[in-house]
């Protein structure tokens, strides 16, 4: 069962509320897509926790009704 | 970590241990039947690296076990030296980077590149 972009969006926004959010289908099918999220309370965090704070966004979404999300975290560049 | 109280983690954590680069992983390095586990496997195949790759889709325990030991919602899942390191984006990135030939290298697990 695919899952809408909006939502996917939504939802990660909502388990961080301060990530800059860009989301990408990757083949047009609602099942396959790539986030790049950046967010400061990546700041510090391992690679995994990074991703783990996402999944955890996710809640159970991601490996379920969210087959295929490819994902690549950062924290803001200091400037 | 999840602690050792159920056979499956049990046999997770000495998999780990027994063996310096371990990939869980959908299908078998020979036969990937997952994108994101061949892609993996590639990586790993092309930096020479030996590892010994485990078929979570031959038993439903292990498929959701290595979910719950490693916290982590998907496979392939890569372990070296006893530590997660992560699933298919975090292992690119890393080769990419050139993360992951250093980590190898810390802890003295032999790559061709």
């Amino acid at each position: 069962m695919p899952m809408d972009i909006q939502e996917v969006e939504r939802l990660i926004k909502a388990g961080l509320p301060d990530a800059k959010v860009r989301i990408e289908d990757l083949r047009g099918d609602g099942d396959h897509y790539a986030a790049y999220v950046e967010s400061p309370a990546f700041a510090g965090k391992t690679r995994i926790e990074q991703h783990q704070m996402v999944y955890k966004a996710l809640s159970g979404h991601m490996g379920g009704t969210l087959h295929a999300l490819a994902l690549r975290t950062s924290a803001p560049k200091p400037t | 970590m999840a602690t050792l109280t159920n056979p499956v983690h049990e046999r997770i954590a000495s998999d780990i241990r027994d063996n310096d680069v371990v990939l869980y992983m959908k299908g078998s390095p020979v036969f990937p039947q997952c994108g994101f586990s061949a892609a993996v496997v590639q990586i790993l195949s092309q930096m020479g690296v030996k590892f010994k790759g485990i078929d979570v889709l031959v038993d439903p325990s292990l498929r959701q076990g290595v979910k719950d030991f490693s916290n982590w919602p998907t496979v392939p899942q890569l372990y070296v030296k006893g530590e997660f390191v992560g699933g298919c984006d975090i292992v690119r990135e890393m080769f990419e980077s050139g993360e992951l030939a250093e980590l190898l290298r810390s802890k003295g697990i032999a790559a061709s590149a």
